[in-house]
This record gives structure tokens, sequence and C-alpha cells, in this order.
């Protein structure tokens, strides 16, 4: 149960962008986003310059672009919906290829699969260089009310006790000659589900009163640990201060 | 583990209409963090993050129904069950957040418009049928699991109507909102009753297990439990 609580996004390796203190690397993620999203959506070189530097952040963090592109599928389910905008929007329409589309349908899906794009793109840069204890902790000095953070960090630890629970369950039965296949596996799942969550309950309930018994007042110890830097600070604004120039030089032509 | 976005991205609903709502997801939050204080007790600060941790589990079940179209489950009905609408929010919120931050599903931008749908939208509705159910169905395991079926059948369709409103308000393009509103009942009244059989089997082992752990019990609990007093 002391096994790592790692994120499964997190890569464990050193670079400048992990180095970086997690609050900083949350405010710039948030400052960017939100620059990229109030974006005018025919502003194409914007959103060019958008793309350069998130791939700049991106090598920064070594992170590798076939990791970025397999995990930026998890957007793919919006995609679809944005190919099928040009198909479905009314008003005015071009012809292209045979095909008769809709110009506002064509911009609407230029602006989801663009800004969609940049926004999980961003996402998958902080999830990368950030550890989830970090994350929290830098959500906690971000003050954050502690019952988020809380919340959070026990749902953390019970995710592996349930991914853990229903493995040790499953092999149970397995043992007593049960063989489960294809979906007829749902039947037995659904009928140990609520076993489950009270094996875990009980296991967590647990592990909390030994935590109250040694002191926990509804926030991890933070260890001692030197105040972000201004550098640090201009380090992470980079990322936003440059999307706001682009942004506000694109506009203003 | 293979993660696949279903929450609303950035860029699918304008930005003066998310902006407005995480306004109103952050006040109503705000309001529930004061509310759940009270709530939070040895015994519900575990089961919360239990509730999260399964919530989380639970989202990633994924139905790709049409095109463009999915949905998964929410699992505000039973949060707002074993841990009351409140703390109940905030789990489902804090599932979002961090699928936000970690997980990159769901738009930091549209992060307003998730959390007033599922959090706050889900979890009002399903903590109000399960109290309006409770009034008359029996307290036993059998009535409560009927409470929650029936309770996060609808607390899914209305969250995901509310999707319909923010389009409506503020989508980025023009569909029809008939179709829209239509497809996403259908998928969502299906996926409703997927998670109502799952909800409801999990709350009534509990019920008959632990029947302490479960908030929406809490009002009609007896005082038989009361410690014996020692004959002076």
């Amino acid at each position: 149960m002391g096994a790592g609580h790692t994120s499964v996004l997190h890569l464990d390796h050193d670079s400048p962008v992990h180095r970086l203190p997690a609050e900083a690397k949350i405010v710039a993620m948030v400052l960017y986003t939100v620059v990229v999203v109030v974006t005018p959506r025919a502003e194409f070189a914007a959103f060019a310059g958008y793309a350069l530097l998130i791939v700049a952040a991106a090598a920064a963090a070594r992170i590798r672009p076939g990791w970025l592109a397999r995990r930026a599928t998890i957007e793919l389910p919006f995609v679809l919906l944005a190919v099928a905008l040009p198909f479905a929007g009314h008003g005015e329409r071009v012809t292209w290829l045979g095909m008769s589309l809709s110009v506002d349908g064509l911009y609407g899906a230029w602006n989801i699969a663009a800004k969609g794009t940049l926004g999980v793109l961003a996402s998958l840069v902080l999830a990368g260089t950030t550890t989830m204890r970090d994350l929290i902790g830098g959500l906690d000095r971000l003050h954050c009310p502690v019952v988020f953070t809380q919340i959070a960090t026990f749902m953390l630890r019970y995710l592996d006790i349930l991914v853990d629970d229903a493995r040790r369950m499953r092999i149970a039965r397995l043992s007593r000659g049960y063989d489960p296949r294809f979906l007829w596996q749902v039947k037995a799942f659904a009928i140990s589900i609520g076993a489950l969550f009270l094996r875990a309950f009980e296991r967590g309930e647990r592990v909390y009163l030994a935590m109250l018994s040694r002191g926990y007042t509804g926030r991890l110890p933070r260890p001692d640990r030197a105040p972000v830097t201004a550098g640090q600070w201009a380090a992470a604004a980079l990322l936003p201060a440059t999307a706001a120039g682009i942004a506000v030089v694109t506009v203003l032509q | 583990m293979d993660v696949t976005a279903m929450h609303i991205a950035n860029g699918i609903v304008n930005g003066q209409v998310s902006a407005v709502f995480a306004v109103v997801a952050a006040i109503a939050l705000a309001f529930c963090v004061l509310r759940s204080r009270a709530d939070l007790d040895d015994r519900l600060a575990p089961m919360a993050g239990l509730v999260a941790a399964f919530i989380f589990a639970v989202q990633m079940l994924n139905f790709q129904v049409l095109p463009g179209v999915s949905g998964h489950l929410l699992g505000g009905a039973l949060a707002v069950v074993l841990v009351g609408p409140w703390v109940g929010a905030l789990c489902v919120a804090t599932v979002l957040i961090v699928q936000c931050l970690l997980f990159a599903d769901g738009g930091l931008t549209a992060l307003g418009l998730n959390i007033t749908n599922m959090a706050l939208l889900g979890a009002a509705a399903g903590y109000l049928l399960v109290a309006v159910l409770l009034r008359v169905l029996p307290k036993t395991a059998r009535g409560v699991a009927v409470a929650t079926f029936v309770a996060s059948v609808v607390s899914v369709v209305v969250a995901s109507q509310g999707f319909v409103l923010q389009y409506w308000m503020g989508g980025t393009t023009e569909l029809s909102l008939g179709t829209i509103a239509a497809a996403m009942a259908g998928v969502h009244t299906l996926i409703g009753i997927g998670e109502g059989l799952i909800a409801a089997t999990t709350v009534a082992t509990v019920v008959r297990v632990r029947p302490d752990l479960v908030y929406a019990l809490r009002r009609f609990r007896t005082a038989t439990a009361q410690p014996i007093g020692v004959p002076a």
C-alpha cells in the first residue's frame, strides 16, 4: 500500500520545467489557456504562435513529441464533433470537393479543434512534469480550500486501493474455478462492486484513523521549502506572457 | 490506463458564457465548502475521498454512442446519498479539477461549465429526489436502492441538459438545438440507467452492512443507540 502514488501521466526525468514549483506551473498553464480561449477564432497566425510556444515548452521539459501526440488523442471525441459541424451548421455555405460546407461550421470546427488541442497540450505539459503530490501541494499553496486538497489526497490514495482490491477479488474468483469470458465478467463485477466499495472503505478508514492518531489535521505536512523565487515565477510566466504578446499583436493588426 | 475525454473541451462554448459559469460554479462551491464544514467528521472525510475515487474510476467508463456524442457515468447521485449534497458536490468537483489538471480531460476554461453541470446540477437534482423519495419509500436497503436508481437517471439527464442550456447561450457554432437536446437526453437516459444500477447496487450493500455510513439515512436514524448510563 505504500507504493508510490504516481500519476499515469507523470514523466519521471529531470528538466528545467520539472524543477519549477508546481504553483508557478499551474498559474502559467491557466493563464496560457485563458489567452488561447479568448483569442478570436479567425486569428490563424496567433494560433500558430501558440502552438510553437507549447512545443517549445514541451521541448524544454524534454517531452517526446510522440508521447504528446499519443496522449493528445484524449480529445478525439470532440474532434469528431468538430468534423460534423461543417456539414450540420447553418448559414452561408461554400462548395469544396463537391461537398456543401457551412462557413460558420468550418470556423466552428477550426475553433474547437485548435483551442481544444492547445489546451490539452498545455495540460499534458503540466501533468507530465508534475507529480500528483506536488500538484496538490501547489494547489494548497495557491490557497485552494483545505477540503478540496483533502478530498483530492484521499481520492488519489483510494484509487490505488480500489484497483488493487478489484484485482484481488478477481484473482479470488478465478482461484475458485470461476472462468469469466468477455461480457459475462460484467455480472460478477456488478455483484461484487458493493463489496469492493465496502472493503476499500474499511481499509481506508483504518488508514485515516491511524493518520488522525498520528496528528493529522486535514493537511499533509509540507516539507520545508524555499519560497518560489522571482526568477522561477518569471521563467513560468514566459509561456503566458509570450502568448499574451502574440494575442495583442495579431488582434491589433 | 487508457483514458478518453468526455467533458466539455476548450472552445466549444464561447468565452463570455464560460466565464459566467465559472463565476457561478465558484460561488456555489464556496457555499458548499462553508456548508460542508459541519458535515465532515471522522467518518465522512475518508468516505468523501473514497466516493471521489469511485467516481473517478467510473467516469473512465465511457460510452461512445454516436460520433462526437459520448457520455459517461457521473456518480453525482451516489455521492449525495453517501456523503450528502454539500460534500457530494465537492467530491464531483474535485474529480473534475483533478481530471482537468492531471489527465487533460475537459478544457480548463470549460471547468466552470463542467462543474455546473455535473457537480452542481447533478448533485442538486439527485439529492432533492432522494430526499423526497425517502419520505415515501421504506428506509431499507431496497428502498434506498430504488431512490438511488431514480435519482441517478434523473440527475444524469438533468446534467446533460445543462450542457444544452450552455450551448444555447454560447455555442460557438449554429447547430440545431433540438437535435443536441434530443441526442444528449437519449444517450444520457441509457447512461443514467447503467449508472443507476451501479449506484443502487453499491448503496444497497453499504446500507445493509454499514448503515451508519449513509448520509441520506442520517435524518431517519433512531436514537436507540444511546450509550447506557452507568447507575450511580
